[in-house]
């Protein structure tokens, strides 16, 4: 730490981080829709433009293909652009772009072409919000070569790992869970990056002895709550707050497992071919011989994001992460989805 | 060179109104008249009514005056004309070799552009050095003038690198596949432009160069009329326009997207995309090389000069497949063909040289050898393209230190040395 901290909420400590890099390389730039007099829908990047200008902050036309596309051309002239997609829901339209070109365009040019852009995207539900509010598409970036994707769990991650995720050279998909916007804590807004753990690390939140549990983001506090329920039940749980999901730190996740024996992985995104299945297949693979239970995912279901009123059935609550924690443990029978029918995938299930 | 003022500028946007008033029946060379709209698409050649499009030279190499026009090429003299009329027989001899390249299974894939080289060399010779281009994948012809050149240009074609020159030293980005993507990263480069001007303090294009203020660079985006369906080119034209970005959008209607007619793409002419955004637009004769080199020219100045985006349609014909995989016999008649190679932008410049006494056998044919010491520097070229090594996969995919990809590469490696030498 090499200045000062203050109380800042998770959305404020995003605008510290913003203004420390906007100050500190004149490339920086910021768009999104919103931005600038309104300082978006969540005020993250309130007084920004008032304070470096509308070319540094830059409202756009409300299509998110063209910010990340314009963004791509911004690079190639030097800049390092940092996008506000308003919505988690929003950024599919920007796929393409995201996937065909700034993926690739590092790699399709052996290196000429860097693509140092930041692409900041509100995560996640349990706000009560309209549809297309509450996604969580970690999933598809952490799947595509080329991009780095990392989510925040507290207000000084917010503050440095954003200005590590500018910093940059390679695409960053940064995750800001909308459930801790408005969660408050102390932040250093100016961290020499230099003396900052590295992005891609992740961070043991609180040691324990008997299960890991691995989750990011929102998820972070209601692991630490179910590791607090648990330690009045005399199991020691270990959390993890895996902060960067590509790359992931693997080691870190390992060698925790290595010595609990047991693995619940916890996030809110679909469970089929979410990030958990990897975390769980790859310490599977590592840690076989290490393992006392079969890892386990406590995951938002294989639907679509339900309406407000039935989102606490969808994202994982405290209940949720104890029942995965006592199941690693044997204290409740292993119950994890299974199709009954013979044919799987035939949608029938066999009569009693 | 005029001021953005000039009632030049207002004369074009009128001009465009004119073709949306008079004559929206020749998008598609009629196919309204022809054709009510519930039945398929109608694929009859697209006309070129001289009423709306800007032409120079017409199809029998007959120097038109253009009262608007010709002031932007006036220093334009035999032997410039000359120099176009070369880099057009050489393109087209490049495209020639690479489809006989492609087809002695030299190359994986060609897209040739017969039929588009006034299009693409009247454009590309209309941009200044510092200038910078993003392009689709049939625009030989424009990196041939931004000095790419034999194993440089088909090295992608060869399945070998995602871009086989270096962006920045040509000032042209790789070619783009996703049709209509490069749109809006020519609006990204352009507002760059815009954003060094005002780190450098110097007036933004946006604003209006001040008298007396050196013009700034200009971006240019090559997209074809089926890119025009995409949103993406939508999406290229509400930036650029609203930001007064200085960016062409230079369009080559050449009438088909792969079996797919303009007609298809669009109800009206493409260049009356422009209206809605703002912006201007001109339609040319895409096979007028002395046409393009005026409008792209008067589109560049006004880009560089605060004027904002322009679209540029230049109607043409893509004489070829789409791609040396294609069949376009399944889709189009021999007289359409026929039809077209009356118009060939070759041919026609040469017929106006010829007439004026610029150019006689010998000239042809000294042009003919230089394009053929062209073509085979491109073939002597590709055979100089090594295969790249199996770790270039993993190359360059992240920029910065990557230990999980770092570590995938190790274990195929170490899968690798399970084999015999040679059996990799």
């Amino acid at each position: 730490m090499t200045g000062s901290t203050q109380t800042l909420t998770l959305a404020q400590g995003l605008n510290a981080g913003l203004r420390q890099a906007l100050t500190d390389d004149d490339h920086v730039v910021l768009l999104g829709e919103d931005i600038g007099a309104l300082g978006g829908v969540f005020r993250v990047t309130d007084g920004l433009q008032r304070e470096f200008g509308p070319r540094r902050v830059m409202d756009t036309p409300l299509a998110e293909s063209g910010i990340l596309g314009t963004a791509i051309g911004m690079a190639y002239r030097g800049y390092r652009p940092v996008i506000e997609i308003q919505f988690d829901g929003f950024v599919y339209v920007a796929f393409d772009q995201i996937v065909s070109q700034v993926a690739k365009m590092h790699s399709r040019t052996r290196g000429a072409v860097p693509m140092p852009l930041t692409i900041r995207i509100p995560v996640a539900g349990g706000i009560g919000a309209a549809e297309h509010h509450s996604e969580s598409p970690e999933a598809y970036f952490v799947h595509t070569a080329g991009l780095r994707v990392v989510s925040v769990s507290n207000p000084q991650d917010a503050s440095t790992v954003l200005r590590q995720a500018i910093a940059c050279d390679d695409p960053v998909i940064f995750f800001e869970p909308k459930r801790l916007y408005h969660v408050k804590g102390e932040v250093d807004a100016a961290v020499d990056l230099a003396d900052a753990p590295p992005m891609s690390a992740a961070h043991v939140v609180r040691p324990g002895r008997d299960v890991t549990v691995v989750t990011w983001g929102s998820h972070v506090a209601t692991a630490i709550d179910a590791a607090e329920a648990m330690a009045d039940d005399g199991a020691s749980v270990e959390v993890i707050d895996l902060r960067s999901l590509s790359p992931w730190d693997v080691d870190a996740v390992t060698g925790s497992v290595r010595r609990t024996g047991r693995l619940v992985v916890v996030h809110e995104g679909p469970r089929q071919a979410g990030v958990g299945a990897e975390i769980c297949a790859t310490v599977t693979e590592r840690c076989f011989e290490h393992l006392e239970a079969p890892p386990a995912r406590v995951t938002g279901h294989d639907v679509p994001y339900p309406p407000a009123k039935l989102e606490g059935h969808h994202v994982p609550d405290l209940d949720r992460v104890c029942h995965g924690i006592d199941q690693v443990l044997g204290r409740v029978p292993l119950d994890v989805p299974t199709v009954a029918s013979a044919g799987a995938g035939a949608g029938r299930e066999v009569a009693a | 060179m005029p001021s953005t003022t000039d009632p030049r500028t207002r004369k074009h946007l009128s001009r465009a109104g004119k073709a949306h008033e008079a004559s929206v029946d020749s998008a598609h060379g009629g196919a309204r008249d022809h054709a009510p709209a519930t039945v398929s698409p109608v694929t009859t050649p697209q006309g070129l009514d001289p009423g709306d499009t800007v032409r120079l030279i017409d199809a029998d190499g007959v120097r038109r005056p253009d009262a608007t026009y010709d002031h932007w090429v006036e220093d334009v003299d035999h032997a410039a004309l000359l120099r176009l009329y070369e880099d057009m027989v050489v393109v087209r001899r490049i495209d020639t070799e690479a489809t006989a390249l492609q087809r002695q299974g030299q190359l994986a894939l060609w897209p040739p552009l017969l039929g588009q080289e006034a299009a693409q060399i009247g454009s590309a010779r209309a941009l200044d050095a510092d200038d910078f281009v993003f392009s689709s994948y049939r625009e030989h012809g424009v990196a041939h003038v931004r000095g790419i050149a034999g194993a440089d240009l088909v090295r992608v074609w060869r399945g070998v690198t995602g871009a086989g020159w270096d962006p920045h030293e040509a000032r042209m980005a790789p070619m783009q596949v996703i049709i209509g993507a490069q749109a809006l990263h020519a609006v990204g480069y352009a507002v760059g432009i815009m954003a060094d001007a005002e780190r450098a303090g110097r007036p933004s294009p946006d604003a209006g160069t001040a008298v007396g203020q050196e013009p700034t660079e200009a971006a240019i985006a090559y997209f074809g009329d089926g890119a025009t369906s995409q949103g993406d080119v939508a999406e290229a034209f509400t930036f650029a326009s609203t930001w007064s970005a200085p960016v062409v959008f230079f369009c080559q209607n050449n009438q088909w997207a792969i079996s797919e007619p303009v007609s298809l793409q669009s109800k009206v002419p493409l260049v009356e995309r422009a209206r809605g955004y703002g912006m201007p637009g001109v339609r040319v004769d895409g096979n007028d090389v002395l046409a393009v080199l005026a409008v792209t020219r008067e589109a560049l100045h006004r880009a560089r000069t605060g004027g904002g985006p322009t679209l540029i349609e230049a109607v043409t014909y893509r004489r070829g497949p789409h791609t040396t995989a294609d069949d376009p016999t399944r889709y189009r008649t021999s007289a359409e063909i026929e039809h077209w190679e009356a118009r060939d932008p070759v041919s026609r410049i040469a017929a106006y040289l010829r007439g004026e006494g610029a150019l006689d056998d010998d000239g042809e044919a000294s042009v003919q050898a230089a394009a053929d010491a062209v073509a085979g520097e491109l073939r002597a070229g590709v055979t100089t393209i090594a295969d790249p090594s199996w770790s270039a996969i993993f190359e360059e995919v992240y920029a910065e230190p990557h230990a999980g990809l770092e570590a995938e590469r190790d274990a195929y490696a170490r899968y690798l040395d399970g084999f015999e030498e040679g059996d990799r």
